[in-house]
């Protein structure tokens, strides 16, 4: 597999008052064409800031990305100079955000705003811009595109907001989609639509999509592979199936019981006892182990990443052979 | 027994949502002493520095010894009230618009820079900003103006020196807000500069504000000007100036009323009028302005 984009032992500090926190601490994975990795954990387990880090937009100066490599199509996105990099934003590498209520500038028509990017990536002047942003919007199946570039954000609904913004998100197009939970504050019905057009538009421009969630059932449908956070670190990546099949970390066990399940007996969910690690005072082992049923003597040291099968790692000393 | 047609309530007007009705009567005395400003070579009957001392003190037309030849009289110096009052409008209206203009161009850029870069930079800008504040104005003004030299440049310099703190301070809090919002990420990961997030999204955002803050301004800095005329730290004579033609009244203010109170009356039409405006501007653009 060639890889579009290649993590390599990432790690992003931030520097507070209390201590350093290591946000991200060595985290690696890497996806190909048209491949989707889900990213999920609790609030606060690394997700976003992984993927901050990725386009190097970490709030500074507190955060700073301190180690690692970033490959996107083989050239290493932490070597490049800002002004490379900014070129880079948007382009080849897009995003999509939570919140499709504020994701768009008030004062603008949707036309105005589809025109940015335009110009900045693909220098379309004029008639070449409203006519490529109407392409745009059809192509993310927005009823009579022309019309609405004319109108403003807050005259469509959050859903149709949350279209316009993956068309400019695909107007690169680009090599990786980020969408940082981009489904979150959709209703229902809509965010299956939504992410039924997400998969359409990666089958068309074939980018990889990293996808940023706490619903374990979006993963389920619509991504490849998945890596469970826990503390800045990914403590289990595999094929989805496989995961949901035979997780093997205990963290990726209790999420999965704590899923409510069609059709099962009603009984109370199992919820993972105890709080979120607190990142300032992390001790040296596994992150997990205080809350963990499974845990035993040698969970004071940290686990080493191990391969239950091939494809699928975890870092959990129960699968490593003694 | 008698049915009673209750009149249509529906008939009335539906009270508009946001803000009261348009302020015709402020846009109209804002309109008219624009049009005199501007116009004052042609409407005024006479020439401002032209003295007559057999003609002092002569009262306007309506009173005892008045006359069309001066019909709102004539000050010590036997100038025409009508005809100094007329090219004082263009004093009072060129400093307040070029003051507010130019504090609001300094603070708000001020306030831009400082809340897009926050940190060190957001914290020293703030700190001479309440410096600034803490300054009381017209003694500001007046240390400024009479250092540097009373003249129509130095006026508007020392007003704008003192005023651009106010819009650095709302429009910084303003652009906070908008900092949080989405579409401002967004911006950034699309591969949008410093320059393109501050010029295309924060200003454009903070506009309703800003032209909410320079109408009220406008009323304020005419008086602050009218201020240090009157103190003689303004405008410089024999130009006309509002504030001046007070000061020049004010030992025979028992004796010909007309020479300080004219002026000041004026004074008070066209301050009432932009703060009118501006209250209404604000509450129909920006509700959340209450505190301005």
């Amino acid at each position: 597999m060639s890889a579009v984009i290649d993590v390599r032992d990432l790690r992003t500090h931030i520097v507070t008052r209390w201590g350093t926190i290591k946000a991200v601490d060595g985290v690696s994975f890497a996806l190909g064409e048209a491949e989707t990795l889900g990213l999920v954990g609790e609030s606060g387990s690394g997700k976003s800031m992984t993927c901050l880090s990725i386009v190097r937009l970490v709030p500074r100066p507190a955060a700073r990305i301190v180690g690692g490599a970033v490959l996107l199509d083989g050239n290493d996105l932490l070597k490049k100079t800002d002004d490379e990099m900014q070129r880079i934003r948007g382009r080849t590498v897009a995003m999509i955000l939570q919140d499709p209520m504020s994701s768009l500038n008030p004062v603008f028509s949707i036309g105005m705003q589809m025109r940015e990017p335009l110009t900045m990536y693909h220098g379309l002047r004029g008639r070449a811009v409203l006519a490529r942003a109407a392409e745009l919007l059809a192509s993310v199946s927005i009823p009579s595109p022309a019309a609405r570039l004319r109108a403003f954000p807050h005259q469509l609904s959050g859903g149709m907001r949350q279209r316009v913004v993956g068309a400019m998100a695909i107007a690169g197009p680009p090599r990786l989609l980020i969408a940082d939970e981009p489904t979150t504050s959709l209703d229902l019905t809509i965010q299956a639509q939504y992410l039924g057009l997400l998969k359409e538009l990666q089958q068309r421009h074939r980018f990889a999509m990293i996808f940023v969630t706490h619903n374990l059932g979006i993963v389920a449908r619509t991504c490849d592979r998945v890596a469970v956070m826990y503390a800045g670190r990914i403590v289990e990546i595999g094929p989805v199936r496989r995961i949901f099949a035979q997780p093997a970390h205990p963290y990726t066990r209790a999420l999965l019981e704590s899923i409510p399940r069609f059709g099962a007996r009603r009984e109370r969910l199992a919820a993972i006892a105890g709080q979120p690690p607190d990142l300032a005072t992390l001790a040296a082992g596994c992150a997990f182990a205080p809350r963990c049923p499974a845990a035993f003597e040698r969970c004071v040291e940290a686990p080493p990443e191990t391969e239950v099968v091939p494809g699928h790692a975890t870092r959990c000393w129960l699968h490593v052979l003694p | 027994m008698s049915v009673v047609a209750v009149p249509e309530r529906a008939a009335r007007p539906e009270p508009r949502a946001r803000g009261r009705r348009v302020p015709v009567v402020s846009i109209g005395i804002i309109a008219v002493f624009v049009l005199i400003a501007l116009l004052a070579p042609l409407l005024s009957p006479g020439d401002p520095y032209e003295q007559s001392l057999r003609l002092r003190f002569r009262p306007p037309v309506w009173e005892e010894r008045g006359s069309w030849a001066h019909p709102l009289g004539t000050d010590r110096l036997g100038r025409d009230m009508l005809t100094r009052i007329i090219w004082g409008s263009r004093v009072s209206l060129a400093v307040g618009a070029l003051a507010v203009l130019l504090a609001g161009a300094v603070g708000a850029t001020i306030g831009l820079v400082a809340g897009y870069y926050g940190g060190r930079v957001d914290a020293a800008l703030m700190r001479v900003t309440d410096a600034t504040l803490s300054f009381p104005v017209i003694l500001l003004a007046l240390i400024l103006a009479v250092t540097v030299g009373p003249s129509f440049t130095n006026v508007v310099i020392a007003i704008a020196v003192i005023l651009w703190a106010r819009y650095a301070r709302v429009i910084r809090g303003q652009v906070l807000t908008l900092m949080t919002l989405d579409f401002i990420a967004q911006a950034r990961i699309a591969g949008a500069g410093a320059w393109r997030i501050i010029t295309r999204h924060l200003l454009p955002n903070t506009l309703n504000t800003l032209v909410v803050l320079v109408t009220l301004q406008v009323g304020y800095v005419i008086i602050v000007e009218a201020s240090l005329s009157f103190l003689g730290a303004g405008i410089p004579p024999p130009t006309p100036a509002w504030g001046s033609m007070i000061a020049e009244g004010r030992d025979v203010v028992t004796s010909a009323w007309w020479v300080s109170f004219l002026p000041g009356l004026a004074i008070l039409l066209v301050v009432l009028a932009f703060n009118l405006l501006g209250d209404w501007l604000r509450d129909t653009l920006d509700p959340k302005l209450r505190q301005l």
